[in-house]
Formats: C-alpha cells, sequence, structure tokens
C-alpha cells in the first residue's frame, strides 16, 4: 500500500462512503472523490495502459489534463469512454476499466510492443503503410492500437442545445475568474460564469489562500453564490468552455444530470450544449503544470508535483509515503512541504538548477529534507510501479535513493487554448519560459495564470478590472512572491524520456523527426502524433517544441506552437447531437395527403427532403412488380399521382412578364392568361438550373412552376435578380410550394374519372385543351387544374388548398374506382416519363448541360437578352462534340441497362463517349428504355455503341431519339 | 461562427444567412456586345483579397433581403454593413 488516505482534512464527506469497483475490483470512496483521488487514496498505482507500447502508467495529474488514466465507465448502452479518472465524481456503484488494455491494466498483451519499441519509431505508420504492404498490417494495428470502444447501442439518453446572451462570460472561476464575475455582477451585467469542476474556486480549492480575512476557498464559495444570485448572472459548474469561435461566439458543454455511465435520475438531459454569445469574454482558465522529460518518467508514481498538493490537500489522499521532488523551479517546493505537512518523507528535492533562490532550499533544510542543486534524475526503478531513482548530482555521480512517487515540475503552461483559438496571438516569455497571450483578436481578455501572472494578488487586481471593478479589490493577504525557473527541456540520458504520454512519444522521436528534416511543428506533430491524442497534447506540447528548438538550434519564439483546435476536452456526439437524431435529425417533409397514402399501403422514400409513395405495393407484391402494375395502369385505364412538392412561385406585379422574359430562356411574356408553358432556366454559365410548366392567371400575375428540388432554390434566385441586378422592376415574388396540394390523374380514363367525381365546367378536349388552365371546383372544392403532361396520357393536374388534399384524394379514388384506378408511386412515374423520353432535371442533367445539350438550340435564336444567354456562345459551349441527351436501346437483350454506364464505340480503343442517364424496365414493350447524355449524340442516330463499364459491360446499345416507340413505330401517348 | 448585422433586423448569427461572393461586381451590358474574354472575366474572376472585402449576404432564414457586408478575410471582422443601392465609400 502506498497512497493513503489522510486521517483528516480534504473536501470529501467521511460520512458517506461510496462503493465502486475499478477493474473488477471492489473499493470505498466518499462523495467529493473523484476516480482519481479514491484510486489512489486506496493504493492503487497502475491505472492504465499506454497507446502504443502498452507500457503501465499510474496518474500523472489531478485535472484536466491527465494523460494517462483513461477510463470506460459503466457498461453497455450508457458506456462513456476515454473518460478521464480525474473528472470522473464519484458516485455509488460506478464500475470503470482502464482503456486500451487485455485482458487487465496491470497484465496486458499488448505490453510485448515495449519489448519491440525499436520497431515502432515514431513515422512508423507512414513508412510501413504503403500500398500495397498496409492491408496486412492495418487490421492488427487497429485492434491494438485503440483508445477505449464504444458501446454500440443507441443512446438511451436526452441531450439538448441551449443558445444564450450575454455581456461577460468568464471561464474559470478561480481567484481570477471570480473577481471579474463578482465585478461585472455588481454593476448590472448580464454575466456567465463557467467552471467546469463541480465547486468554484479552482487553485483556491487546494493552494494555501486568505482572501479579505477568509480562506481562499470559502471566500471563493461566497463570491459564487453572490454572483449567482444577482438577477442577470449565470454560475453554471461541472461546464466547459470547449470552443472559441469568430465574434465571441463560445461553446460550452455543461453535465447536467447523472455521473457518468450512470441512468440520467429524472427528467433533465445528461448534457447540454450551450452556443453562447458574449459581449466581452474574460479567460481566467489558470494554467497547467508541465512535466520534466527524463528516462523512466512513465513509471506509475511519478506525477506532477502540483497533483500531489492537490491529491493531499483537496482530497485528503497522499500519494505515497517516500518521495522525491524533481524541478526546474521554485514552485514545486510547495509540494515537498505538502508531503511533509501531511506525514510524508521526502527524501530529497532534486533541483536542475545549480542556485535556485536560497530561502527556497532553506526552507526544506530546516525540515530536515536534503537538497541536491544542479542534479537531475537519470532513471526510475521499480515494476510495475516506482520503488526507487538514480539521482545524478551535479559532479556526474550516481546514486539510487528510495522512493515511491516522484512530484516533478518543468514549470507552467498557462491554459491558453481557448485564447488561441479566438485567433490571439502568443507570446514567448523566456523568463517564466512560457506562452501567453498577446495581441487579442477578439473583445476578450485573459488574467491570472492563464496570463501567465502567477501571483494572488495581481490574479485577482487583473480579474477585477477586466470585469470592470470600481474600488479596490478583493484584498489577498499575502504579497506575491516571483517565481523562478531554469529551463531544462530534457535530461541527457538514455532510455524512453516520455513527452506525450497519451500518444507514447519520447524524446528520441522528436530526435528522430529532427534528423528527417520534419523540423517544423505542424510536420512534428503529424510525423510523430504528438498532441495528436485526447488530451490533445496539454502537457506535452510546449516540452516538444522546446525539445525541437533545443535541436535544431532555434529559439523557441522561431519554433512557434501549433494551432489549438477546438474541443478543449473530448465533447460526446450525443452533445453535439443534442434533439437532432432519430426522425429529427433531417426532418422529412410529409405531403398534405399524407395519411391517405398510408392508408393506401404506400412504400415512402425520401425524395428531396420529402418523404413520397415510391409505389403501393399490394400484399405479396414486390416493389418492382408494383410499379410494373402502376406504369400499365397509366397507359390502359388511369392513375393518381400525388405531385405536392412541384415548385409553385408566385410572381405578381406591373413587370412579371418582362421580369419572366429575362430570367426565362424561352419568351413567356406572349403567353396567354389562363395558358400553360413548359420553360428552362439558366444560370449565367448557360447551363439549365430549373425547368417547368408556367401558368399566367392574369396579366400581372404568373404562377411558376419549377423541379421538387427547385422549389426553394429559384425562388430565392428569383429574388436575387429582383434585389441586386433589376431594382426597379415592379415585382413581387412569393413561394406558394406548400401551401397547394396537388393530385394528377393521367390515362386514357382520366377525363372520365374527373367527370365522376363532378366538376363544374366542361372538360371535353375541345373545351379544355392540352397546356391550358382553368379555375373551378372539383367535388366542390374550389381547384385549380393544368392540362399538361409528364406521363404522355392525357392528364389533369389538379391543385387545391393543403387541407383539402385528403377530401380530393378520397373523391378521386371514389369516382376512379369503376375506371381501375390505382394510386401511382414516383417510380412508375419515372418510369412512364422515361418511355417518353422527356427530360428529368438533375437525372438526365448536370452542372454544366446546356439548353442544346438537350435539343433547346433555338432559344439561341432569341433576339432579346436574358440570364445565361451570352455564355451559350463562348467556345466551349459551342463545341460539337458535347454530350447531347438521346436515347439508347439494348440492342442483345430485354434486360435494362444500368444507369452509370459508360458508352463507348466498338471502333475507340479507350475512353467513354457518354453515360446512361435514366434506364427501367418498360411494361409495355416489355424491355429496357433508356436515356443517355452521348457526344455529338444528335448526330448518332441509329450508331452502335458498346457499354464498357458495370454490370451491363460489353453489352450493345443503339442510339435513337429519345422516347420509345409502340411495335408500330407510333408514339406510346397514341 | 460570425454575428452579422442585417440592415432590415439586426445582428443575427451566420446561419440565418448566405454568402454570395464579390459585391459590386457590375454584369456587362448589352450582352451582346461584350468579348468572350470580358465575359469570362465578369462570371469567373473574382477578388480573393486577404483582407478588408466588400461582399453580399442574403438574409436567407429571416428577411430574405440582400446586403452588403465589408468583412476581413483573415480576422473575419466585420467593419461596415449596408443596403443595395447605398454608396459604398
Ligand atoms: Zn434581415
Amino acid at each position: 500500500m502506498s497512497g493513503r488516505r489522510l486521517p483528516g482534512g480534504g473536501r470529501i464527506d467521511r460520512n458517506r462512503p461510496l462503493n465502486f469497483t475499478f477493474e473488477g475490483r471492489p473499493y470505498r470512496g466518499y462523495v467529493g472523490d473523484t476516480l482519481a483521488s479514491a484510486l489512489l487514496a486506496a493504493g492503487v498505482r497502475v491505472v492504465g495502459r499506454s497507446f502504443k507500447y502498452h507500457r503501465p502508467r499510474g496518474l500523472l495529474a489531478a485535472g484536466v489534463e491527465e494523460a494517462n488514466a483513461l477510463v470506460q465507465v459503466g457498461e453497455g448502452a450508457r458506456a462513456e469512454v476515454n473518460l478521464r479518472a480525474t473528472e470522473v465524481e464519484l458516485h455509488e456503484g460506478l464500475t470503470a476499466r482502464a482503456v486500451n488494455c487485455w485482458p487487465s491494466a496491470r497484465f496486458d498483451v499488448g505490453a510485448v510492443n515495449n519489448l519491440f519499441g525499436r520497431l515502432l519509431p515514431a513515422g512508423f505508420y507512414y513508412k510501413t503503410f504503403m500500398w500495397p504492404d498496409w492491408r496486412w498490417f492495418e487490421p492488427v494495428i487497429r485492434r491494438a492500437a485503440g483508445l477505449g470502444r464504444p458501446s454500440i447501442l443507441p443512446d438511451p439518453d436526452r441531450y439538448e442545445t441551449r443558445h444564450a446572451h450575454c455581456d461577460l462570460l468568464v471561464v474559470g472561476s478561480g481567484p481570477a475568474g471570480l473577481a471579474a464575475a463578482l465585478a461585472a455582477s455588481r454593476r448590472g451585467e448580464r454575466v456567465m460564469l463557467v467552471e467546469q469542476d463541480p465547486l468554484p474556486g479552482g487553485s483556491l480549492l487546494w493552494r494555501p489562500a486568505q482572501i479579505d480575512g477568509r480562506s481562499g476557498s470559502d471566500w471563493a464559495e461566497r463570491a459564487a453564490a453572490e454572483i449567482a444570485a444577482a438577477p442577470d448572472a449565470l454560475v453554471l459548474t461541472r461546464t466547459t468552455a470547449i470552443g472559441y469561435f469568430d465574434h465571441n461566439a463560445l461553446a460550452l458543454l455543461e453535465r447536467v444530470a447523472g455521473a457518468a455511465g450512470s441512468p440520467g435520475p429524472d427528467h433533465r438531459p445528461r448534457q447540454r450544449l450551450w452556443s453562447v454569445r458574449a459581449r466581452r469574454v474574460v479567460l481566467a482558465a489558470g494554467a497547467l503544470e508541465r512535466p520534466l522529460v527524463f528516462p523512466g518518467n512513465d513509471r506509475p508514481g511519478v506525477m506532477l508535483a502540483s497533483a500531489v498538493s492537490e491529491y493531499a490537500a483537496r482530497w485528503a489522499a497522499r500519494a505515497g509515503d517516500e518521495a522525491v521532488v524533481f524541478t526546474n523551479n521554485d514552485s514545486a517546493y510547495a509540494a515537498a512541504h505538502a508531503l511533509l505537512d501531511t506525514g510524508g518523507r521526502v527524501a530529497a528535492v532534486v533541483d536542475s538548477r545549480p542556485a535556485p533562490p536560497a530561502r527556497r532550499t532553506a526552507s526544506l533544510q530546516a525540515r530536515g529534507v536534503r537538497t541536491l542543486l544542479g542534479a537531475s534524475i537519470v532513471a526510475t526503478h521499480g515494476r510495475p510501479a516506482l520503488t526507487g531513482v538514480t539521482i545524478r548530482d551535479a559532479e556526474g555521480h550516481d546514486h539510487r535513493v528510495a522512493a515511491d512517487v516522484l512530484a516533478m515540475s518543468g514549470g507552467w503552461n498557462p491554459t491558453v487554448h481557448l485564447f488561441s483559438q479566438s485567433g490571439g496571438a502568443l507570446v514567448w516569455d523566456g523568463e517564466q519560459a512560457l506562452f501567453r497571450p498577446g495581441r487579442s483578436a477578439q473583445a476578450e481578455v485573459s488574467v491570472g495564470a492563464a496570463a501567465g501572472e502567477f501571483g494572488l494578488s495581481t490574479a485577482i487586481e487583473q480579474g477585477w478590472r477586466a470585469g470592470g471593478g470600481e474600488g479596490a479589490p478583493p484584498l489577498a493577504d499575502a504579497a506575491d512572491e516571483r517565481w523562478t525557473i531554469g529551463p531544462l527541456w530534457r535530461v541527457p540520458a538514455r532510455g524512453k524520456a516520455f513527452v506525450d504520454f497519451q500518444n507514447d512519444v519520447t524524446a528520441d522521436d522528436i530526435a528522430l523527426s529532427a534528423r528527417e528534416n520534419f523540423v517544423s511543428v505542424e510536420h512534428l506533430k503529424r510525423y510523430t502524433t504528438l498532441g495528436m491524442a485526447a488530451d490533445q497534447g496539454k502537457t506535452s506540447n510546449v516540452n516538444a517544441l522546446a525539445i525541437m528548438a533545443e535541436l535544431t538550434g532555434r529559439p523557441i519564439a522561431d519554433v512557434g506552437t501549433t494551432r489549438f483546435r477546438p474541443p478543449f476536452t473530448p465533447a460526446t456526439f450525443g452533445a453535439i447531437g443534442g434533439r437532432a437524431r432519430g426522425e429529427l435529425f433531417q426532418p422529412l417533409r410529409r405531403l398534405p395527403a399524407h395519411d391517405r397514402h398510408v392508408q393506401a399501403g404506400a412504400a415512402f422514400e425520401e425524395y428531396g427532403g420529402w418523404l413520397r409513395p415510391a409505389h403501393y405495393p399490394g400484399a405479396g407484391e414486390s416493389a418492382h412488380a408494383a410499379e410494373q402494375r402502376e406504369a400499365l395502369a397509366v397507359r390502359r385505364a388511369v392513375g393518381l399521382f400525388d405531385g405536392s412538392p412541384l415548385g409553385k412561385i408566385d410572381v405578381v406585379g406591373a413587370d412579371a412578364a418582362e421580369f419572366l422574359d429575362r430570367i426565362y430562356a424561352n419568351t413567356l411574356s406572349t403567353l396567354k392568361v389562363g395558358r400553360a408553358r413548359y420553360g428552362l432556366m439558366l444560370n449565367e454559365q448557360g447551363a439549365v438550373i430549373d425547368d417547368g410548366v408556367t401558368v399566367r392567371l392574369a396579366a400581372d400575375h404568373f404562377l411558376v412552376g419549377t423541379t421538387g428540388g427547385g422549389a426553394d432554390r429559384i425562388a430565392a434566385w428569383l429574388e436575387e435578380w429582383l434585389q441586386c441586378e433589376w431594382p426597379d422592376l415592379d415585382v413581387l415574388v412569393a413561394p406558394v410550394t406548400t401551401a397547394w396540394a396537388v393530385l394528377t390523374l393521367s390515362g386514357p380514363k382520366a377525363r372520365d374519372v374527373l367527370d365522376a367525381a363532378g366538376v363544374d365546367m366542361a372538360i371535353g378536349e375541345e373545351d379544355f385543351p392540352h397546356m391550358t388552365f382553368r379555375e373551378c371546383r372539383v367535388a366542390g372544392v374550389p381547384a385549380r387544374i393544368s392540362r399538361v403532361s409528364f406521363t404522355g396520357e392525357v392528364s389533369f393536374e389538379v391543385s387545391v388548398a393543403a387541407d383539402r388534399a385528403c377530401e380530393l384524394w378520397d373523391r378521386l379514388r371514389l369516382a376512379g374506382a369503376p375506371f381501375g384506378l390505382a394510386p401511382v408511386g414516383i417510380e412508375a412515374w419515372m418510369l412512364l416519363r422515361m418511355e417518353m423520353g422527356y427530360l428529368h432535371l438533375g437525372a438526365d442533367t448536370d452542372g454544366a448541360t446546356t439548353p442544346d445539350d438537350i435539343g433547346w438550340g433555338r432559344v439561341l435564336k432569341r433576339r432579346r437578352d436574358f440570364v445565361g444567354r451570352r455564355s451559350l456562345t463562348r467556345p466551349e459551349l459551342l463545341r460539337k462534340d458535347r454530350l447531347q441527351f438521346v436515347g439508347v436501346e439494348a440492342v442483345d437483350s430485354t434486360v435494362p441497362v444500368p444507369v452509370g454506364s459508360h458508352l463507348r464505340s466498338p471502333g475507340l480503343p479507350s475512353g467513354s463517349e457518354g453515360y446512361v442517364t435514366s434506364s427501367g424496365l418498360s411494361p409495355t414493350l416489355g424491355r429496357g428504355v433508356a436515356l443517355a447524355m452521348v457526344r455529338a449524340g444528335r448526330s448518332r442516330y441509329g450508331e452502335e455503341l458498346l457499354v464498357i463499364t458495370g454490370e451491363g459491360r460489353g453489352r450493345r446499345v443503339r442510339v435513337t431519339v429519345p422516347g420509345v416507340r409502340g411495335p408500330g413505330g407510333e408514339p406510346l401517348d397514341g | 461562427m460570425l454575428l452579422i448585422a442585417c440592415p432590415w433586423c439586426g445582428p443575427r448569427d451566420e446561419t440565418e444567412f448566405v454568402n454570395g461572393g464579390e459585391a459590386h461586381i457590375d454584369r456587362p451590358t448589352p450582352a451582346e456586345s461584350v468579348s468572350d474574354a470580358d465575359w469570362a472575366a465578369y462570371l469567373f474572376f473574382h477578388d480573393n483579397p486577404r483582407g478588408w472585402l466588400a461582399e453580399r449576404w442574403v438574409h436567407a432564414f429571416g428577411c430574405r433581403q440582400w446586403f452588403n457586408v465589408e468583412r476581413d478575410t483573415v480576422t473575419h471582422e466585420i467593419r461596415r454593413v449596408w443596403r443595395l443601392g447605398e454608396p459604398r465609400a
């Protein structure tokens, strides 16, 4: 037993013990413990295995920067992986396992990698995983290299997103952050104070301090309570600011309900992602201690000095009985005192500086502690955990000293992650050997340790001022003491000296990277994977770039840092997704008559954001059989098709006709009231972007029809031209797609059905011809009818107000039953238009298709300008070998040629001359019908081509005009 | 995420807007008398400066109005927003 629980003290509730298991073994802790503090107090020394070499690892830190103790908490659907044990609050019944270990942390099969460490140097992946060999390695490496295995079960919990605005957002509730939030809240500002810990206070929770005559932690508790009580202030604990984006937008992750891995206790979400827009931001996120880089620095028992102090003071957990302290700066002396104060022994303080401030050494010598100056640690001993260290003194002599804990300090890194994400520039502070915030890019200020200011009074004063505080700031009772450092970036001795503990990157790996000329920090990072693990290099980045600076003889400021990227700590997908999961991930639009389609047995699929009937299979009927039957019904009797998603845009105004003449590639102003016309729209590059039938309701009122996918896009397109190019035109545009339901009757019996349903006007061919439009009543429902056809059969496109869709559907089905009316889905509808050779925009065309490519060369003859016209005479668009829209029919069989098949003349050795864009089995003809884009296709009717790709490879097809003909050569629509 | 001050609705999140590229590009007319080279310049060759850029935005999920914004492409600072038809200066 090495670590232990101290008899008194700490912010734990000894009256409330908690049972938990780690790696299957039962342990006990207290309310207030983290998993890490409870394990330390229970004497557990090995808490995980390293990523690459599977070396045993112990706790390195006490907070968010912990690199070794990654655990999975809970089992099954609520299992959370890669949590830092230092951030897991203990709860009754908690079960935790180390990640990256099999079968257990103490005995791990993957540790064999450690023996073959020479075979896994930096750059191993790049050098090894090159085609074709990587195929052999990948499965093995992937199994061995994972960090935790997330559950594959659906997450049973609820997550949510919240948006907030504030005057001042303060990140971090240490002395500086509390002072800022306190000052601003007293001024009546809307303040948000964010703290990742369950308790406010930051370093005041464990560092001895007196503020305004109270203990630091008492002061923090009172300050936080005062802020929380202010009318417009919000204090969020268990909340991490994970990202800082443009214009002071920050993302906060709040852990709301239920400890990790346990069921949420109530109606609350498990986590909440806050999207905050702040007028000003104060960054008071403190600083993280750096490890020292020396051989064996990853042995369980080697810890950050500040962590040793924090475990003792906050959780009454002593890291060991016999300690050695290794430091290059003054701050670690406090850890030595903390160990002595809690009854531990300190065998030696090893300071790499030849002459540290005398008052530091004297204070320890007075307590009987040996101090070795100008010395370093060159080896650690013990298996699996620390039992001793080898100290090399200033004269070069080695001494072995027994120790079960080694407290190290390599200096401090201000937590500049959010500052850097905000766009601010870091500056190198040579005196303190750290990067601190320089010029700000946004309305933001860093204070306290996050700004490289480690004195308590200074931190409070900075925070107070940043919060707009008036008068005297809260008063710390002791004057700030400057601390000093003499950088020691690595100890020159043989053996694995770890820089990045989580990704197993050593000082030698950095040296290899330098030798192979990956000297930029961005290259170093990718070559060695340094800083790329779940901790994003919180403890390793600065050490690594300083070592690289040493190796390449450059100043650290010139080497610079890699970019800090969000999130600061890992965020769950659940929190990022919020409510947008399952059906709400991308909500689909439903047709006004959706319920009727359900009753009719529709099989639904998504088309352009709408849930639409693909077909209506009868009992035991396959999808293919249903679509064939439905298409035949239209050819032989009558079908009923729901076309509601087709775009409808009202264009109204004195200049409506003029406007549409400029927008459409064909003329609309000559259209008579009550008539319909097919039109094409182009973009300025001359490509077809939409097509549809437009009707003229009045001299100054058009109803523009678009494709289903174009409904929103074209409405915006019309607005853009009106506002940006032709603001002088008197035109209003209103998208009305969803206001109308459109049910189309199509087939030789369509007129009979409409007649039977009851319509208050004459609908004979002479009275109501093709391409005309009427307003009337159908079965008593006010309706608009267009005589347009997408199938080649007589069609009546009936539009009614969306809320009367079901009524119309019922009436038409009832009236149609004696005539064999069948509901028709999209798949059959597409077959019918394919038989007719009708273009389907987006299926048969792409973003480069011009009007001439689809047989609309006549628009070029229009004399007046329209959008895209000038581009039609660009040389590229006049080329004779452009892809043109044609039909293709299989020569060799009745089986359809797959869509996407590339085609080529049998005489050509290579290349493609086009491809099939639409294809299906014609139920009328009993053979495949297809449409294609083929080079100079219109001049090649009758020519045979070879299918050169896909399932149809080797088959022969013949180029035809689009659309098939009946057995006697007659068009299918008679 | 940018905070864009729509001249009609006030400051709103970037997600409500759609960017329309560089502003103040004149459509050459009469189009039929524009050379291929000048037409190609209008279509394809726009400035992409490192620094201040005048660009068009539309409040697509709001008032649907187009307007102009002057934005620094490095820092994303927005220093001016003005309506269509108002002078650029
Ligand atoms: Zn607006």
